[in-house]
Parts: structure tokens; C-alpha cells; sequence
């Protein structure tokens, strides 16, 4: 079994772990002191050594974002993604309600290294408690000289302000963000320009997950190369993965990039209740294809869970048991996402719902072969030609169920 | 060579973007004083941001937690999400709590006490299955625990 020292989640079960006073007893903000000595370029280049890639899902280099954007811009900003929706994934919400700081503490790294005097902290609407943590974290850090003018003398300004969302997943895709923190309806934009170039009001903005800040202190604090030593080829570092579904000890586990799934598994989340055998597992979340479970001993990096043709996504792991409804879990996912669709494009809105529509007539026992096909030609042509990728990602979950337990589906059709 | 022809500036031209970034703040706090959005509140969230009643009603029809109809005092919200659906949650819970209160998920009680929703997922799938009243969350919740809240609930009213 890998033994790993949480790093990421070292604080959050510490009492007040939330509280700056506990953040600073921990070492916290020494980081940001070395950052204050460094040149931003040297900032930029320790965590491009790194080879961080975000943790939002997309996996992104982080180090190369920041270089994207343009030095002489007179304006950038930074912006905080803490809208996690993304069933199965309860990483981003843990680390905000108990460790607000150690965000922080990366939001103003990252802000110095790339020249934002602006950040801005976009947090799910339903996040009650993160609201009132991250407003408290904010006025603390202030107060502590870590946020405001000449920042620890250092003559680095930054000011960070918090909007809350109101119900809609697609404002966790970043340009959705970005029309929702302009006080739009949270409709993705048309990339190019990527927010690098024109974000926020049309200036270059950061996006960042609050998993991949909360990284940046380490690797300032602890080096690149410590950093870089952690994980595989392509995917370096710990990574929170959030463990829930049919395992007897579900929650969120920091391990090694590159931790086999079976171990996370069967060793940290205390393997299948009831003894059972795993079916099938979501690695990466809700967008991410099934696993069947000759797959478990998959490396739980970018790369090689790609290569077994899912995703890592976000990291959270959804693990179902032999007696699931694989039928039921596609159906349940597919109502999300139908759900989830901001609308403004036709394959995503329609196709969605008539998608749905199959799985309800499937499910219901009542459905023939022509739902099947249906579906199944669904699946196959709306990838590829949605707006954004919530049209695309839609698909996954039932394309793979379809491939990976025909069966079931077969069963239920006449 | 001819002159560009001058173009007058759109309403949208005049919006104060900073003013409109206030949207979402202003109507939450419209609606938390209203317990929902009506139209009246709808035009006064509009003149105060320098917007249009029709610009303001969709960016708010956009978002679930906007509402623009009245809901019972508690607003029981059951996460219907894959990892609550797994460990015996979703349906489960929301029709014993919908037999309970004799309504079903989009319902309020007669007596405008309880409204019943089912949600996409909370974030709370390791601690599975969940809820959430107003704004406090219930996690790893059992028959007894789900008996236990809404007990609490009808002595408070
Ligand atoms: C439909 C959709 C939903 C997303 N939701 C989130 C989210 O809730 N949180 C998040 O950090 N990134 C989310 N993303 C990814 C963001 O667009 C963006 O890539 C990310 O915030 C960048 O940060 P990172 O590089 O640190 O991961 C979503 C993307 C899509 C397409
Ligand atoms: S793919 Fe779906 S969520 Fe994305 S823009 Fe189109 S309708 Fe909206
Ligand atoms: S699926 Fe219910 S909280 Fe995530």
C-alpha cells in the first residue's frame, strides 16, 4: 500500500482547521513570503517544472495557463472556480469549508506570478457553509496584511472579492463562469479567445480550480523538483480523490498520482460493502466512462486512464457493486446532465432530452429494439458538434454503458 | 471614399458592467426578503442596476435557486445523484419523506409548511445519502435520521 502524508489535506481535520490562526501555527502563508523574494517569472517557471496540471477536470498545464498571459496587458485577472457539481466529486467543498486558506494562499501566489491585482472567488450558490468560510478567510487575510495594498511590503496590491452562483452546473465550465460573474445568464462562450487572452470584461483571466491552488504553496514552499518526484510521466503530484458509491469507507483520499484504482479501493476506501465484487466504476466522475473491473489495476493518472479509455476528470471514483442497474446508473446520469444543459445549443438541449427519453422508455421495461438504436445513434452523433463539452461529455456515461454491458440494455427491450 | 454611417449606441451599449455584475447579489437579496421573486421585485432590481425587467427575468430564470413562485417555509431538497442513488438515497428517501408529509417532489403542504424537491447532487456523495433544508445540509442519512429531522421541524413551526 503507498504510504502518502496528506500534503493538500493536511489541515482540514485539525480543530478550526478553517482558521487562519491554525493555517498560519501549520506553516501557512511562508510560502507566499517566498514568493513576495521571487520574480513572477521565476514563480511561472517553478510551477511549469512542476508539471501541475489541473485539477478541474480538464488537466491543463497550469504553469503554461499562466504564461499565456500577456505581460503588457494593463488589466488581468485572476478567477476561482468553486462551483463543484459534478456527481461524485466532494473534494473542492471539503477543502473550502475546513482550509480556506490554504486557496487562498495559492489564489495570491498565483495572482502575483501573473501581474492580476483582481481576484475574483466564484463559488456554488448551494455552498452555504463555503460562502460564510471563504467571506471570513478573505477578511481575515486581509486583516493579516496577506490581501490589500503593498502585500507583506512586498508593493504587490491584490484584492480578492467573493460572487456566489445560483443553481446551474454549467457555470462550473469556465467561460459559463465568466458571463456568470459579469451577472449573465451562465451560457458558455466561444473558444478562441480562451479566457487567457479575453476573460473576465474582455480581460486576460487565470481560471483555476481550488485543488490546483491549493498545490501551489507546496511546490513554492517545497520546490519543483519534490514536486515533479511525486507520480508518473505525465501527471505529477497528490491528487484528492473523492471515493463514494458502494465501498465501506467512502470519502476523500490524497494519494500519489498514478495510485492504482484497486488499491484505492480495496485499501483506503476499505474495499466493496458486503464483500461484494466490483461491476463497474466511474473514475472520473460523472462524465467519465465505466470501468469494468478487469480494468481495476489502472494506474489513476491522465495518461494511463486514458489509454484504458476513460478519464481521470475530476478523480472522483464511483463505485458500483454486482448487483447494479447499469441501465438505472446511465439513465440517472443522463437526467443530470439534461438536467445540467444551459440550452443554448440544439444537439445538447434536444438531443439530451430525446436521449432521456429512450433510457425512461428502456428502463421501464416497456422500450423495443428501435429505442436501443436509437439511443445508441444518439450517442454516436451528438459528440463532437455541441458548443461546449457538457454536450459531449453528456454521451460518454451511455456509450460506454452500451458498449460495456450491452447486455442489460438488451435484456430490457423486446 | 464614403463616411461610416453613425451608428447609435444599442441599449446594450449603456449597461454599466459593474452594475450588472451585481445581478445575481441583488436578487438574492431581493428574494431573501421576499421569500420569492415577484415582478414587482423584478423591476425594482432592474431600475436600481440600470437593466430591463425582460433582462433581469432571465438571467434570474436561468439559475434554480432564483425562484419566481412562493415556497413552503422549509424547502426539503433530496440529492437524486448517482452516488446518493447507490447507497439507498434519491427516491428512497424523498418518497418516505413525501409519505410522510403527504406530498410528492415540485409539492408544498396545504399549510405552506414544507416544499419537497428532488436536486442534483450536493457534494456530500462520501456521505451519501444527503439532503438539505434551507440552507443546512443532512448527511449520511438513515430512516431514523430523516424521522428525526423532519420531527424536529414540524415542532419548530
Ligand atoms: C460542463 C463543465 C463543468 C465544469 N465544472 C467545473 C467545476 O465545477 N469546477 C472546476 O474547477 N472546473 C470545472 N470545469 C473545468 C473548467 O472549465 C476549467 O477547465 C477549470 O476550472 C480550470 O481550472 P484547472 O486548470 O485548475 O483545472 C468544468 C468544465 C465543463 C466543461
Ligand atoms: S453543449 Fe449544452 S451546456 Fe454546452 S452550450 Fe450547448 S446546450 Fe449549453
Ligand atoms: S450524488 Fe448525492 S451528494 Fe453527490
Amino acid at each position: 500500500m503507498t504510504t502518502w502524508q496528506p500534503v493538500l489535506l493536511a489541515n482540514v481535520n485539525r480543530p478550526n482547521s478553517e482558521k487562519i490562526t491554525t493555517y498560519l501555527a501549520h506553516g501557512g502563508y511562508e510560502a507566499l513570503r517566498k514568493t513576495l523574494k521571487m520574480s513572477p517569472d521565476q514563480v511561472i517557471a517553478e510551477v511549469k517544472a512542476s508539471g501541475l496540471r489541473g485539477r478541474g477536470g480538464a488537466g491543463f498545464p497550469t504553469g503554461a495557463k499562466w504564461g499565456f498571459i500577456p505581460k503588457d496587458a494593463p488589466v488581468k485577472y485572476l478567477a476561482v472556480n468553486t462551483d463543484e457539481g459534478e456527481p461524485g466529486t466532494f473534494k473542492d467543498r471539503l477543502i473550502v469549508e475546513r482550509d480556506p486558506h490554504a486557496i487562498l494562499e495559492g489564489v495570491i501566489i498565483a495572482s502575483y506570478a501573473v501581474g492580476a491585482h483582481r481576484a475574483f472567488v466564484y463559488i456554488r450558490g448551494e455552498f452555504f457553509l463555503g460562502v460564510k468560510r471563504w467571506i471570513k478567510a478573505i477578511a481575515d487575510a486581509y486583516q493579516y496584511g496577506f490581501l490589500g495594498k503593498n502585500i507583506l511590503e512586498s508593493g504587490f496590491d491584490l484584492d480578492v472579492s467573493l460572487h456566489r452562483g445560483a443553481g446551474a452546473y454549467i457555470c462550473g465550465e469556465e467561460t459559463a463562469m465568466i458571463e456568470s460573474l459579469e451577472g449573465k445568464r451562465g451560457e458558455p462562450r466561444l473558444k478562441p479567445p480562451y479566457p487567457a487572452q479575453a476573460g473576465i470584461w474582455g480581460q486576460p483571466t487565470v481560471v483555476q480550480n481550488c485543488e490546483t491552488l491549493v498545490n501551489i504553496p507546496h511546490i513554492i514552499g517545497r520546490g519543483a523538483a519534490w514536486f515533479a518526484s511525486i507520480g508518473t510521466e505525465q501527471s505529477r503530484g497528490p491528487k484528492i480523490f473523492c471515493v463514494s458509491g458502494h465501498v465501506n469507507r467512502p470519502g476523500n483520499y490524497e494519494l500519489p498520482l498514478g495510485t492504482p484504482l484497486r488499491e484505492i479501493i480495496y485499501e483506503h476506501a476499505g474495499g466493496v460493502r458486503m464483500g461484494r465484487s466490483v461491476k463497474a466504476v466511474i473514475p472520473g466522475g460523472a462524465s467519465t466512462p465505466f470501468l469494468t473491473a478487469d480494468k481495476l489495476d489502472v494506474p489513476m493518472a491522465f495518461e494511463t486512464l486514458a489509454a484504458a479509455g476513460s478519464a481521470l476528470g475530476t478523480g472522483a471514483v464511483v463505485v458500483m457493486d454486482e448487483t447494479t442497474d447499469m441501465v438505472e446508473v446511465a439513465r440517472r446520469v443522463m437526467s443530470f446532465y439534461v438536467h445540467e444543459s444551459c440550452g443554448r445549443c440544439v444537439p445538447c438541449r434536444l438531443g439530451g432530452h430525446n436521449m432521456l427519453h429512450e433510457l425512461d422508455i428502456i428502463a421501464s421495461g416497456q422500450g423495443k429494439r428501435a429505442n436501443l438504436a436509437r439511443l445508441e445513434a444518439l450517442t454516436r452523433g451528438i459528440p463532437g458538434i455541441t458548443f461546449c463539452p457538457l454536450g459531449t461529455g453528456m454521451c460518454e456515461p451511455v456509450a460506454s454503458g452500451l458498449k460495456l454491458f450491452r447486455s442489460e440494455f438488451e435484456e430490457r427491450v423486446s | 471614399m464614403h463616411a461610416e454611417p453613425k451608428v447609435k449606441p444599442s441599449g446594450a451599449a449603456l449597461i454599466d458592467p459593474a452594475k450588472e455584475a451585481m445581478l445575481l447579489a441583488a436578487l438574492y437579496i431581493a428574494q431573501e426578503q421576499r421569500g420569492y421573486l415577484t415582478p414587482e421585485v423584478i423591476d425594482r432590481v432592474a431600475a436600481r442596476l440600470g437593466l430591463t425587467a425582460g433582462q433581469v427575468f432571465s438571467t434570474a430564470s436561468f439559475y434554480t435557486l432564483f425562484r419566481t413562485k412562493p415556497v413552503g417555509r422549509y424547502v426539503i431538497q433530496v440529492c437524486s445523484g448517482v452516488s446518493c442513488y447507490l447507497v439507498d438515497g434519491a427516491e428512497k428517501v424523498s418518497d418516505y419523506i413525501g409519505a410522510k408529509l403527504g406530498i410528492r417532489p415540485g409539492e408544498t403542504t396545504a399549510d405552506g409548511r414544507f416544499t419537497l424537491e428532488t436536486v442534483q447532487c450536493l457534494a456530500s456523495c462520501g456521505t451519501a445519502p444527503a439532503l438539505r433544508v434551507n440552507d443546512q445540509l443532512y448527511e449520511n442519512l438513515t430512516p431514523a435520521g430523516i424521522d428525526a429531522i423532519l420531527d424536529r421541524l414540524l415542532g419548530e413551526v
